[in-house]
């Protein structure tokens, strides 16, 4: 089964200092190598900070666009993974493994599991053949 | 007896046991409640006909295994008839032909793997708690329901919301690995105990004690211990929840609350008390000592002193002193002062409970008030002792508890004037 895992963290405004930017990539790198090495990896990437974030919102029918995200949290999602586990213990092993950027430990990362997509059910078939 | 309630008593002693095997055979808690339902309708229905098997357990656990390889076909017919491109039905194909002939009749202990499913961590307490209760213990979801003071419906949500998550998050259904053993299996001791205190100290209600939540999780305890009788921390428990339980009679009289002082020690249960004591022994000995084996030795010291006065209050106290090292809490400083008290002059011990008291934490909390209040009523200083009786009540919310602290109240009352 595929689990994503969502960082979240504290955003600040300055961001991290140089140092610190080398460590947490260092951390991510190897995070992510030995997630590969095992060919468990499916996915990660970072996010861009929240100033850049759009929000859009159906109103009436009508896409309602705003700045930023649609909650001021205190953590942020900062970025993902996405790891094939065979339980959710594997995959809070892996999780944590995964830096979350937050100084004072304050940032965490949130399980799902991924389902996919359900296959096309026998009622949604059938009502997409009749119109044929 | 009649086959009903022989029925109703195998399933009740041995249900937990066969719905860990079907649980880890088919790979789904309802699909083996369901079997072990259908199981239980067919005993009803063929003992009076057929007699009482000779073993009834493995009679139930043969036809358990029987309807879960039923259901399983019916499910595959009905599958196979579609088109199975479409339905990608994992577990009922991983699980059809594996284990299922083998493992019916020998039937390995799988409590412990479903114990720790119940306790995983991922799960909220309060599904823990239920599901523990529903799996392993031997109580139905209205008499759990009952226990907790809770609406059924509310009761089996939680216990159908606690099941899907580990279906769809994929809860593993393993005992962890050894290097994840020690928190693990913290969890579940922390879950017998929770439920233990449920019914020993119920923090609402009208009703001070409910018996059959403590003997559910004695039952769950020495289930434990029987599964894993070489952790200390596990007899320690057992040994402290039988020690707290063999006062149950003493403890509430004409509906008002004892205290261990005022207790007719001839009430207690001597052998719940021989047990725990054996008990006690046999976990300091296996060791390393934590805290259940340090609460166990001092319910232990109760248990042994005859009279109030024979009470070995210095080694109460020192073990509380251990105790709070181990565990840093507030309420344990208070018994500990509490315990000095008793030991070194109860001016010694109140100094202490009002430097504890500067603590926002304890003041919240209707015990340290509580004992404030016994320890100016030891030094005749009925005033303030009824000040702080006051203040208990204030923050009390069972209505036994309640009461005896009215009683005391008036006692001061009646003697300030």
């Amino acid at each position: 089964m595929r689990y994503m895992m969502l960082i979240y963290s504290k955003e600040s405004p300055d961001g991290l200092g140089p140092e610190e930017t080398l460590q947490l990539r260092a951390a991510h790198r190897k995070a992510m190598q030995e997630a590969a090495g095992k060919g468990v990896l499916r996915g990660a990437e970072p996010l861009a900070p929240t100033s850049t974030a759009t929000t859009v919102r159906m109103r009436n029918g009508e896409a309602l666009v705003t700045d930023g995200p649609f909650a001021e949290t205190k953590e942020q999602l900062a970025g993902y993974y996405i790891i094939e586990c065979e339980n959710l213990d594997e995959a809070i092993e892996w999780a944590s493994e995964i830096p979350t950027a937050c100084k004072g430990g304050e940032g965490c990362i949130e399980i799902r599991p991924l389902p996919g997509i359900p296959a096309v059910s026998e009622a949604e078939g059938a009502a997409g053949q009749t119109s044929e | 007896m009649d086959f009903r309630s022989a029925a109703e008593s195998v399933f009740r002693r041995e249900s937990g046991r066969i719905l860990a095997s079907l649980i880890r055979i088919s790979g789904s808690f309802d699909r083996a409640e369901e079997a072990l339902q259908e199981a239980f309708a067919s005993a009803l229905a063929s003992w009076p006909e057929k007699g009482t098997p000779e073993n009834p357990a493995a009679w139930i656990m043969t036809t358990a295994h029987r309807k879960l390889i039923d259901a399983v076909r019916r499910e595959h017919t009905r599958l196979e008839k579609q088109d199975s491109l479409q339905y990608e039905t994992e577990i009922v194909s991983a699980r059809q032909d594996c284990e299922i002939e083998s493992a019916a009749m020998h039937f390995p202990d799988d409590r412990l793997r479903l114990i720790f499913s119940c306790c995983h961590p991922a799960l909220n307490p309060e599904a823990q708690i239920a599901l523990t209760l529903r799996t392993l213990g031997g109580l139905s979801t209205p008499e759990i329901a009952k226990a907790f003071l809770l609406p059924e419906a509310t009761l089996a949500q939680r216990l159908v919301r606690a099941k899907r998550k580990i279906q769809e998050a994929r809860i593993p259904y393993e005992t962890p690995p050894p290097e994840r053993l020690p928190e693990r299996l913290a969890a579940v001791q922390a879950v017998i105990y929770l439920i233990f205190n449920e019914g020993y100290a119920a923090a609402s209600g009208t009703e001070l004690v409910r018996h059959e939540l403590c003997d559910e999780a004695v039952r769950l305890g020495r289930m434990l211990c029987e599964l894993m009788p070489r952790e200390a921390e596990n007899l320690g428990l057992l040994a402290l929840m039988l020690l707290q339980h063999s006062r149950r009679d003493a403890r509430v009289a004409g509906g008002e609350l004892v205290t261990l002082e005022e207790q007719d020690r001839s009430l207690w249960d001597r052998s719940s008390i021989a047990e725990g004591l054996s008990l006690v022994e046999k976990a300091l000995r296996l060791g390393p000592a934590g805290p259940y084996q340090l609460q166990a030795a001092i319910a232990a010291l109760h248990a042994q002193a005859s009279t109030p006065e024979q009470t070995d209050w210095r080694q109460i106290a020192a073990l509380y002193e251990k105790l709070g090292e181990l565990h840093p809490s507030p309420v344990i400083s208070l018994n500990h002062a509490v315990a000095i008290a008793m030991s070194d002059g109860i001016e010694n011990g109140l100094n202490r409970i009002d430097e504890l008291g500067r603590a926002e934490t304890l003041s919240r909390y209707y015990l340290f008030h509580a004992a404030r209040a016994d320890l100016l009523r030891r030094l005749h200083r009925h005033d303030e002792a009824a000040d702080a009786y006051r203040r208990a009540l204030e923050l009390a919310d069972n209505r036994i508890e309640a009461a005896f602290l009215e009683r005391r109240l008036r006692q001061m009352m009646d003697r300030g004037v």
